[in-house]
């Protein structure tokens, strides 16, 4: 077997040393009725077969580096130098686990820290934790926390409308057991009002996405006055952002925001069909012992000399059991290595061109699209690298013809999370859209409008 | 200069590492008044990240490095062409809210691994969505409660879970909102059934069991067990951390376990990342698979296509998207190059490997083994109580390990065995490095004897000292940024 070293001689020498002369008498203390099942799985294929099966199954998906695409809603395409994956493939990194044993774990352990001071200068925020799951678990955690913050005499969280669909779902999973409520997003609140109304002495926290979900961007002076509006009232305030769109906009840790979750992808990871993302979570110094997940801290050996630990670990589950902040254990650790390396590699310069070469492309386009018969860029606000276009016809079938004549993935479908919009799609433009991309899309994006064209259901690739 | 500096020491005004194309379309003016003031990342160029990221990778231990025997966390070793498999186009660079027809490659895959593993454990159904063990967890337990409210038993709230459990355990029935109850163990090692039997009412949701335990036992009432909590109205949650000893040899939902979370990194062999990402997809049986999160994968009943499905009693999505996939690339490689022989193998050599690993500690007789009076499954809990050093703590021991080259087991884990050290070697390791880890506790037992201080003061050859653990927790320090320019 491939991956097991063991020669006849030595499970021969080993029996022995036990005591025994079949490897059955180790389970001798398993049912016997239920011993050794009949597994009915594939047989096993050499490492040459299982590429070429790995490899057809591959080239069975539509992949980002054929197919130009306009697809973000919560995961999306940037640009991700070599020199990460270099890094996250080193197997000093990768091979390893959680770093209980600092002394052998600098590596990780210095990297995590250095990670976590960078989302804070990216953030504008005090604190950051090693990483959640992802962007949706993030805000899950933030609502928990605030809860803890509020000592459990408050239960209410408030949420925006324009909170990523799939965070608030998540969010709602979460707290099902718990005595809290959710509300806020029936409201089809744009300018806070609703949800600063809905903000009472039950609020524990306040959730809204900038730029949100739809794209568009609330002003500093917007989010610093539903800060203060939230906090008169007792309440906190998280705020969900891109970190891409913060190599230029002002930081949520300069408008008030008490805690900051991302979708951690767009820094340095791939897109992977959904995972492994990478759950960003930023905080105020003064909370951090009802925050959650894994902290990296620095400190000093017995010679005196600079090192970093995993810290207040009192908060966690294999110390405080029950009565933990989370019952996280494994979170996202390559993937926020990755996020560190491609800060790293960016740098002050790179992030801010990603994020002006976004926001050129996505005004480009939607200048461009808003002109077309039939098509309406819908934005009351600024946006950054998202906006809505109102469509003439099913947003489903204009990207079937999209992708059928084209080979362009066209944006998400709006028409099941905000029925109110009508056909409605959210499209995504970013550093690796070209214009003649975004020209084809313009050009495509006119064609599909007509009645006439005929659509294949059968997409073939 | 040292380029395992920390990262902001190395940055220059002016440096980059990426060069960024201009704008090849007409610029849009950004309104000043969203702009930042400054962005204090720092500024690098490709040369000195790749050397920073390099030195600071030769100061981690890794299974890659050497024998890494974390028990409850199987480190075994993570095949390459994993890590190849995960980084194809057609995986790596898909969009997850792509049309379904444009990903069906990637949706067959993690169709076939729901069956696979749902097999392997003797579960009807899985949902991949749960990132990992403790999330697979909270995943089940909800599951537990929405079937037991759904039968209109509302007044259960209690979740037993044996002293000997991961934490992940209770902290993930306090999120459920429940109660976790602990039942002792008895003096084999198994559940004690007087004291189960003492604690089952109609206030009891279920029971959180892992199998084999944490101290390396198999539960050989397991079937009792489970039978009890049945009778009582509850349902058996099993953790499957520790899955790498049964497979092929038996399947928790045949013994009857309900819903179980199965740990990608741990058993199938996905990288652990330095703490991730890991996946933890949670199998159940007929009757609970409606509770399960959403979308899973179904295929037409024309069986010619794949779609999403979320279970029509979901307790809902528990993560964004549909799990990670890339993780689960990785897990169905594995299963398909060993098949059901090979993975029996891999359970049966990794319990050989942990047993000739407790026979040799009970014959070398300075590591007390408190259930060697059992065979173990995969890892074996010794304990750190060298005869004639009193004054040397299973920390001292594990600290010297460092020194021998080795990656410390697990300590003070489980917490019902004093001065615990939690071995597990895994199938991968061969028989000279185990005789070299035994060879290296023979060493320290009589240096432990002789020259205590040798191991208190230990390691003396990491690349730091013992850290102060204490002040980084008094004063944490989280971030360090530079002083902003003047």
């Amino acid at each position: 077997m491939r991956y097991i070293p063991l020669t006849d001689d030595d499970r021969r020498a080993m029996m022995e040393a036990i005591g025994i002369e079949d490897i059955d008498e180790l389970f001798a203390d398993v049912p016997a009725e239920f011993r050794y099942p009949d597994l009915q799985l594939p047989a096993p294929l050499t490492e040459m077969e299982v590429m070429r099966e790995l490899d057809m199954m591959a080239a069975e998906n539509a992949n980002l580096r054929e197919f130009a695409s306009f697809l973000g809603a919560g995961a999306y395409n940037h640009f991700v130098p070599a020199i990460v994956d270099t890094i996250i493939s080193r197997g000093e990194f990768y091979t390893a686990y959680t770093p209980y044993q600092p002394e052998i774990s600098q590596g990780h352990l210095q990297a995590a820290f250095e990670y976590q001071s960078m989302v804070a200068a990216l953030t504008g925020m005090e604190a950051v934790n090693a990483s959640h799951y992802d962007g949706s678990t993030a805000v899950a955690e933030a609502a928990i926390m605030a809860v803890n913050i509020q000592r459990h005499k408050r239960r209410t969280i408030v949420v925006s409308p324009t909170l990523h669909p799939q965070y608030r779902e998540v969010l709602r999973t979460y707290v099902q057991g718990m005595d809290m409520k959710v509300i806020g997003d029936e409201t089809h609140d744009n300018d806070f009002h609703a949800l600063i109304d809905l903000t009472d002495d039950d609020t524990a926290l306040v959730i809204v996405q900038n730029p949100d979900f739809l794209g568009q961007l609330h002003t500093p002076q917007e989010m610093q006055d539903l800060a203060d509006a939230v906090h008169a009232k007792g309440a906190l305030l998280a705020v969900a952002t891109d970190p891409i769109a913060l190599g230029i906009l002002k930081p949520p840790g300069e408008y008030g925001a008490d805690i900051v979750t991302a979708e951690g992808q767009v820094l340095g990871n791939s897109l992977s069909f959904g995972g492994p993302y990478l759950g960003i979570f930023a905080f105020r110094m003064k909370h951090v012992r009802k925050s959650s997940g894994r902290l990296v801290g620095e400190t000093v050996d017995a010679d005196g000399n600079r090192g970093y630990v995993l810290t207040l670990s009192t908060r966690e589950q294999h110390i405080r059991r029950e009565k933990a902040t989370s019952n996280i254990c494994s979170n996202q650790a390559l993937n926020a290595l990755a996020a560190a390396a491609y800060l790293a590699a960016m740098g002050k310069h790179g992030l801010r061109k990603v994020a002006e070469l976004s926001w050129h492309k996505a005004h480009y386009a939607a200048q461009q699209i808003h002109q077309i018969d039939g098509y309406e860029v819908v934005m009351d606000k600024p946006f950054f690298k998202e906006f809505v276009v109102k469509c003439p016809r099913p947003v489903a079938e204009i990207n079937r013809y999209l992708l059928e004549e084209y080979g362009i993935i066209g944006g998400y479908d709006l028409s099941r999370d905000y029925p109110h919009l009508g056909d409605a799609m959210l499209l995504c433009v970013t550093e690796m859209n070209t214009r003649e991309e975004i020209d084809d899309l313009v050009i495509a994006l006119g064609e599909a409008q007509s009645p006439h064209i005929h659509l294949n259901l059968e997409v073939s690739l | 200069m040292k380029f395992d500096d920390y990262i902001y020491d190395l940055s220059s005004p002016g440096r980059t590492g990426v060069d960024l194309p201009d704008p090849d379309v007409p610029e849009t003016p950004i309104p000043e008044e969203f702009l930042r003031d400054d962005l204090p990342l720092p500024e690098l160029s490709l040369p000195q990240v790749t050397r920073h990221y390099l030195r600071l990778s030769q100061k981690n231990y890794a299974v890659d490095k050497g024998f890494y025997p974390l028990g409850s966390c199987t480190m075994k070793y993570n095949p390459k062409v994993n890590e190849w498999a995960a980084r194809l186009p057609g995986f790596a660079n898909v969009h997850p809210l792509q049309d379904p027809h444009t990903v069906q490659g990637a949706m067959s895959l993690m169709y076939e691994l729901q069956a696979m593993i749902g097999e392997i454990a003797g579960f009807d159904a899985v949902s991949l969505q749960p990132a990992a063990g403790a999330h697979g967890e909270f995943t089940g337990v909800l599951i537990m409660r929405a079937a037991q409210l759904a039968r209109g038993e509302t007044q259960r709230h209690k979740i037993l879970v044996p002293d000997s459990a991961h934490g992940t355990n209770p902290a993930s029935t306090s999120m459920a909102g429940f109660t976790a109850v602990q039942i002792p163990s008895d003096k084999d090692g198994n559940v004690d059934i007087e004291a189960l039997k003492a604690a089952l009412d109609d206030e009891v949701i279920g029971i959180m069991i892992t199998n084999p335990n944490t101290l390396g036992l198999f539960e050989s009432h397991i079937v009792e067990v489970c039978n009890l909590v049945h009778e009582a109205g509850g349902l058996v949650y099993g953790d499957g951390a520790n899955l790498n000893a049964i497979m092929g040899i038996v399947r928790p939902g045949d013994l009857g376990v309900d819903v179980m979370h199965f740990n990608l990194h741990k058993t199938f062999s996905t990288p652990h990342g330095g703490g991730g990402p890991g996946s933890g997809p949670v199998g159940v049986t007929a009757e609970l698979a409606p509770f399960l999160p959403g979308p899973i994968v179904d295929m037409t009943e024309e069986g010619d296509e794949y779609v999403w499905r979320t279970p029509e009693k979901s307790i809902g999505r528990i993560k964004s998207f549909y799990g990670n996939f890339g993780v689960m690339v990785r897990a169905y490689t594995y299963i398909k190059m060993h098949g059901a022989e090979g993975l029996r193998q891999v359970s049966e050599i990794a319990v050989l490997n942990a047993n000739y690993m407790q026979a040799r500690l009970l014959q070398m007789g300075d590591y007390p083994i408190p259930y060697g009076h059992r065979f173990c499954k995969h890892e074996t809990v010794a304990q750190g109580k060298i005869p004639g050093a009193e004054g040397v703590h299973t920390l001292d021991i594990a600290k010297r390990l460092i020194d021998y080259d080795f990656h410390p087991p697990t300590i003070y884990f489980p917490l019902i065995v004093s001065e615990a050290l939690m071995i597990e070697p895994t199938e991968t390791e061969d028989k000279e490095t185990i005789d070299a880890f035994l060879d290296a506790l023979d060493k320290i037992a009589d240096e432990a004897r002789e020259n205590p201080e040798l191991l208190h003061e230990a390691p003396h050859n990491a690349p730091v000292r013992r850290l102060d653990e204490v002040r980084a927790a008094r004063h944490p320090i989280l971030v360090r940024l530079p002083a902003p320019a003047t």
